[in-house]
């Protein structure tokens, strides 16, 4: 049971930082990011190229991939989306726009860092053995409590600091928070930015642990998915909320379910399908807010 | 319902060429291939078609695949366990996926917007997941070696030849894609122009105000999602029965995609929009192929400079921007 409930927190805290990202990006521009898998990938190759093959330290690798996908982010938001959301008759449209965005990252992941499964060393050795009731290597602990020290990070940013007002009040009302003064386009475009560079932070954490691949990118948009419905789309608490109850109900999953073959995912998705019968805006979502 | 000269003749030179053009331009430069790339199309389009018709009530569907999928399985167990003539068991696809329609689309069809669009789009990874898990699917390994459609006659004349004894069964498969391609499109015009058109145009402005002046909104919509995977369903069955297979990966969240982008390219105000958009797509990959590996490079690119510069479809083209049909 320990050993579940640690689980469950392992994976709920790298869950809820992807869904983090998503929920952001769709709260500040009404935006379903197909693309954040596939964000996701690149964060995980970019810190296996400067990590695994150039050596460089972890947290500076890290740091890389934040930046590279902030920068990606950045310029998606600013030559693609903006003028694409101002320019269409109809909203939908960005959807095409994504589902483009993640094909054209997927090739330029295929181009870049090949279609291998890549790994990298273990950060720390060793693991944490609890009288055989829990065991947890030591690098899914760091990894843990890592992820779960950026989402405070961001909460902390979200709430404090002037860019997060802005950004609160552009996820609010946007015409008011531009009446208000707030730079719009600006503030989209570092919305986007953060967005996709939570996704690489994980893609990066991760990859110490699971490796990664080209094909992880479009089943972790779905996972994303899953947990911004649970939660609610568009809001911070919902998305970490998501994020925990995903990861611990695949923890569960895994430990009851398995020996019934692979179904822990049927079962999760027909229960989502029942609570969003009862509660469509998810768990914190406003209704069609 | 009357038709402009414009619109008959424009209907009569699009059935010359896809009934006697492309036969005889396949005949004259020997691309027998060319037969079942255009029946892929035809049937992908018949799918798209649902799609569409869900964007037509205000539902982004990112699930046909799903209903595909669906309709591929309900076919191959009827042909291949129960012996059924693979023509009952076509409609009989269609209909069951209408009715998996009904049954989640009472719950899911409460959702908009962008939740409507998440919960399909997981509902195809789920689809692939249930075949994977049932029995009667044969899991991973699928179904394989349907035969091919058997013949259909009545008092001993042959509606239907028997498709195992054609010499060329490409070409018999290209024409009854073409056909359900053309009833579906047709049925569809005819659907968008009736009075459950309107309503539904209605239901796409504003639900609440339809609702207030006496739509019946739930009726509608979950009409519409079981007519739309009806489709889905048929063109499933089909592309079951060309290619003889089905596995859990016949459709996969990426084809639903797909469906959706058809849509998109086309155009969501034209009834036409998703069979020009299927055309293009799937053309558009196949003619790529030679460029290996930046096939979904230029592919991508192309897409997202499309939607960057037409965000209304191609066919906005012609008509000019903000007119709707």
């Amino acid at each position: 049971m320990e050993q579940i409930l640690a689980n469950g927190v392992y994976l709920g805290s790298q869950y809820a930082m992807i869904a983090l990202g998503l929920t952001l990006i769709f709260a500040l521009m009404n935006v379903l990011n197909f693309a954040h898998g596939q964000m996701y990938v690149i964060g995980g190759f970019v810190t296996y190229t400067f990590y695994g093959q150039w050596g460089v330290p972890f947290v500076l690798a890290l740091f890389m991939s934040c930046m590279t996908l902030a920068v990606i982010g950045a310029l998606i938001e600013k030559y693609l989306f903006a003028p694409v959301i101002k320019g269409s008759s109809r909203e939908e449209s960005t959807m095409l726009l994504a589902a483009g965005i993640a094909f054209l990252l997927d090739a330029l992941i295929l181009l870049v860092f090949g279609e291998k499964q890549r790994g990298v060393p273990k950060i720390v050795d060793g693991v944490f053995n609890w009288d055989f009731r829990l065991i947890m290597p030591y690098d899914r602990i760091l990894i843990c409590v890592l992820a779960i020290l950026s989402i405070v990070a961001f909460i902390a940013l979200m709430q404090y600091t002037k860019t997060g007002r802005a950004l609160r009040a552009l996820a609010q009302d946007r015409t008011a928070a531009q009446l208000m003064g707030v730079n719009v386009d600006r503030y989209s475009m570092i919305g986007f930015a953060l967005g996709a560079m939570l996704a690489g932070l994980v893609g990066g954490l991760l990859v110490t642990i699971t490796g990664i691949n080209l094909g992880m990118g479009g089943p972790t948009s779905i996972k994303a998915f899953m947990m911004v419905m649970i939660g609610g789309a568009g809001v911070i608490s919902g998305a970490i909320w998501g994020g925990f109850i995903l990861g611990f109900l695949e923890a569960f999953g895994l430990a009851y379910l398995s020996q019934y073959g692979d179904i822990t995912y049927l079962l999760i998705f027909v229960s989502l399908m029942i609570f969003l019968a009862i509660r469509p805006q998810g768990l914190m979502g406003k209704p069609w807010g | 319902m009357n038709f402009s000269a414009k619109q008959i003749l424009g209907v009569a030179v699009f059935l010359l060429v896809i009934f006697v053009g492309v036969p005889m331009f396949i005949a004259a430069t020997g691309r027998w291939d060319f037969y079942f790339t255009l029946t892929s199309v035809a049937l992908l389009a018949i799918a798209s078609a649902g799609v569409w018709l869900t964007f037509y009530i205000g539902r982004i569907n990112i699930g046909q695949g799903a209903f595909a999928l669906v309709g591929a399985y309900v076919s191959a167990i009827l042909v291949v366990k129960a012996g059924w003539s693979f023509w009952i068991s076509l409609p009989a696809a269609g209909l069951f996926a209408a009715l998996v329609a009904v049954l989640l689309g009472l719950p899911i069809l409460r959702l908009r917007g962008v939740y409507f669009a998440m919960i399909t789009l997981v509902l195809t990874q789920v689809a692939t997941l249930t075949a994977l898990a049932l029995p009667i699917t044969n899991g991973a390994k699928g179904i394989t070696n349907i035969p091919l459609p058997s013949g259909v006659s009545l008092f001993g004349l042959t509606l239907i030849p028997d498709f195992g004894q054609l010499e060329n069964t490409r070409m018999a498969f290209y024409f009854t894609a073409c056909i359900l391609m053309i009833i579906t499109y047709a049925a569809l015009y005819r659907l968008v122009n009736s009075r459950l058109g309107h309503l539904c145009r209605s239901m796409q402005q504003n639900e609440e105000l339809a609702s207030s002046i006496g739509v019946n909104i739930t009726y509608i919509r979950i009409l519409i999602f079981a007519i739309s995977s009806f489709f889905g369903g048929i063109g499933g069955a089909m592309f079951g029965s060309i290619s003889q297979s089905v596995y859990p990966a016949t459709f996969v969240v990426k084809d639903s995609v797909d469906f959706m982008l058809n849509c998109f390219l086309g155009g969501l105000g034209y009834v036409f929009g998703p069979m020009l958009g299927t055309l293009l797509i799937y053309f558009g990959w196949d003619l790529l192929f030679e460029f290996g590996k930046y096939q979904l490079l230029i592919y991508s690119t192309i897409l997202i400079v499309v939607i960057r510069f037409l965000p209304d479809g191609l066919l906005s083209i012609r008509f000019g921007k903000g007119e709707k049909k």
